[in-house]
């Protein structure tokens, strides 16, 4: 009885979770009358290739899509590199100021993102560097939380496995490349996903950053799409549906690596 | 081994240390020079930098002390915004954490098979972009044809304008925040869980404990370390929260879901005033790092 109980309500929870992406699915398939028709569709209509077509046209979806894959693996891929090199030095390092230093990279989580909007706006125009694939991945390479994540993580790794590699004559960056990172993987892993998650789903900083319509990224073309009078929402949502399904493949991929290294973050803090 | 041992063996220099650029002292400055590059220009540059516009006004950055902080004091926009990030925060924390909770017991019992489903369930909407869901919660929080409505209607209960009226919008902003973030919560909470020592559960069951002072007297103390620091990120997100009202409502009808930030936004990037916008700024991070401070005490003197 209690089992059953139970059952019964984590099938709700999980119906409530996952319900609205089937809908989000079928919805994406049917024109704007349909959707707005009662009750919800619930199969799939015959506007796919039509609202398809018509993101087409209206915010250029691939050249939108390949800016969003572009800007997010550039800054996953620059992102991991810095996390994993000063994770390192913290965790295997003792060296003048390094607590302050640490805490001091730390602190600026507490300081809300909204604070810089401005300035950073102010520099990448000096920079020239507005409307720019640059201007949207360099902010985000330093991630205090991967950093973080990587010196919880490294300051596990045993001394006398460096120190057999030291002795063997490999420099640093070697000892890192062939012995940190692959003992490494599963929590280089997680933050990989975390850190394409973040640089997909981004939207206020490219809404500032960027000027054309064809240097937009996913999010903030959908919101331009969104924000028209006469808003297509076979469109929107069908934009919707397709900027989710990457993240979920990649989740599905390494859900065990993604779960183990939320709870690295989480329990450790 | 020995035999590489061997060899580098008579290649150390005997006396002095070798002394190149790259040396043990310098070595770790260098692996953090990427990370402190990136901090030093796009993190605290910035922070300080909006310091000083906050202070200014116009694009001549005319210095006009406080000014633009004594302006927010008296802006009654500035304080619908505050009251309603307020009201969400206040709604919203209790509601989310404890949802977040029960979930994560659902999903640590013994009782329920399959709970890597479950979990994995329940987490797959915090992967949704904030843009990809405003956009899908739009239309299921949609009067006439949305699905929370049809939903409803098993009930019997009549179509609710979830975004029309400046009640149920507010609601509706909470409803969509909490689909997005309990699940991200409850997996937290249940790394948690698992943390605790199974022991301590069988030692309490064979002094007769039920499950209620099980979970008050051992969970709940054994949880409190993780409780605090979700209720911090919590606390952080909520505050800053700009996304959902942004694409569901613009703030609408009539302010009642404007937040903090959207006025923010609205200032910096509609009406070009930084310096107005950076005093919004300053007053939102000195109210999270205050908050934050009274729950870190708070949580410290329970202990």
């Amino acid at each position: 009885m209690k089992r059953w109980a139970l059952t019964f309500a984590l099938a709700a929870a999980f119906g409530l979770c996952v319900g609205p992406f089937y809908w989000l699915a079928m919805a994406a398939t049917h024109d704007d009358k349909d959707i707005f028709t009662w009750p919800p569709k619930f199969w799939p209509g015959d506007h796919l290739w039509d609202n398809l077509a018509g993101l087409e046209e209206s915010i250029g979806l691939t050249k939108v899509a390949l800016n969003s894959a572009v800007v997010a693996s550039t800054q996953t891929i620059g992102g991991l590199v810095v996390s994993v090199l000063a994770g390192y030095a913290f965790a295997k390092f003792h060296f003048r100021g390094k607590n302050i230093l640490f805490v001091l990279l730390l602190s600026s989580l507490v300081i809300p993102s909204q604070v810089r909007l401005i300035p950073l706006f102010e520099m990448m125009l000096d920079f020239g560097l507005l409307d720019s694939y640059a201007a949207l991945v360099l902010p985000g390479l330093t991630v205090p939380f991967g950093i973080f994540l990587m010196r919880q993580a490294m300051s596990g790794l045993p001394d006398e496995l460096l120190d057999a590699a030291r002795v063997d004559g490999a420099g640093e960056l070697r000892i890192i490349w062939r012995v940190v990172v692959p003992v490494m993987r599963p929590v280089i892993a997680a933050l990989t996903i975390f850190l394409f998650l973040w640089s997909w789903n981004e939207f206020v900083w490219p809404l500032i950053a960027l000027r054309s319509p064809e240097m937009h990224t996913l999010p903030v073309a959908m919101a331009t799409l969104n924000g028209l009078s006469e808003t297509d929402f076979g469109q929107v949502l069908l934009a919707s549906a397709l900027s989710t399904l990457p993240v979920m493949v990649l989740f599905l991929f390494f859900q065990r690596q993604f779960i183990s290294g939320l709870l690295a973050g989480a329990t450790k803090g | 081994m020995t035999l590489l041992l061997d060899r580098s063996a008579p290649a150390r220099p005997q006396g002095k240390p070798r002394r190149t650029l790259i040396d043990r002292r310098t070595l770790p400055y260098l692996l953090l020079m990427p990370a402190l590059l990136g901090f030093l220009i796009f993190k605290a540059y910035p922070i300080a930098k909006s310091a000083w516009i906050s202070l200014t006004t116009g694009s001549a950055r005319t210095f006009v002390g406080l000014d633009n902080y004594a302006r927010l004091m008296h802006d009654p926009v500035f304080w619908t915004a505050l009251r309603n990030t307020a009201l969400i925060l206040v709604v919203q924390l209790p509601l989310m954490l404890s949802l977040a909770l029960l979930l994560s017991l659902g999903l640590n019992s013994r009782l329920v098979k399959a709970r890597a489903v479950w979990r994995l369930g329940v987490f797959v909407p915090s992967l949704t972009g904030l843009v990809a869901y405003g956009v899908m919660f739009s239309v299921i929080l949609n009067r006439d044809g949305g699905l929370l409505n049809w939903l409803l209607s098993f009930f019997g209960i009549d179509r609710i304008d979830w975004l029309g009226s400046p009640v149920w919008a507010r609601i509706g902003i909470v409803i969509a925040l909490n689909w997005h973030y309990v699940g991200y919560y409850a997996v937290i909470y249940l790394a948690g869980l698992q943390g605790i020592p199974k022991e301590l559960y069988e030692a309490a069951m064979v002094d007769g404990a039920g499950p209620v002072t099980r979970f008050r007297r051992i969970t709940v103390p054994q949880l409190r370390p993780i409780l605090l620091l979700t209720m911090v990120l919590c606390t952080i997100d909520t505050l800053q929260l700009f996304d959902e009202p942004y694409v569901l409502t613009n703030g609408g009808p009539d302010n009642a879901t404007i937040t903090v930030t959207m006025y923010l936004y609205e200032n910096a990037f509609k009406y070009f005033d930084f310096g107005y916008a950076s005093a919004i700024a300053y007053v939102l991070a000195l109210l999270v790092i205050v908050l934050g401070l009274i729950q870190a005490k708070l949580a410290g003197e329970r202990r």
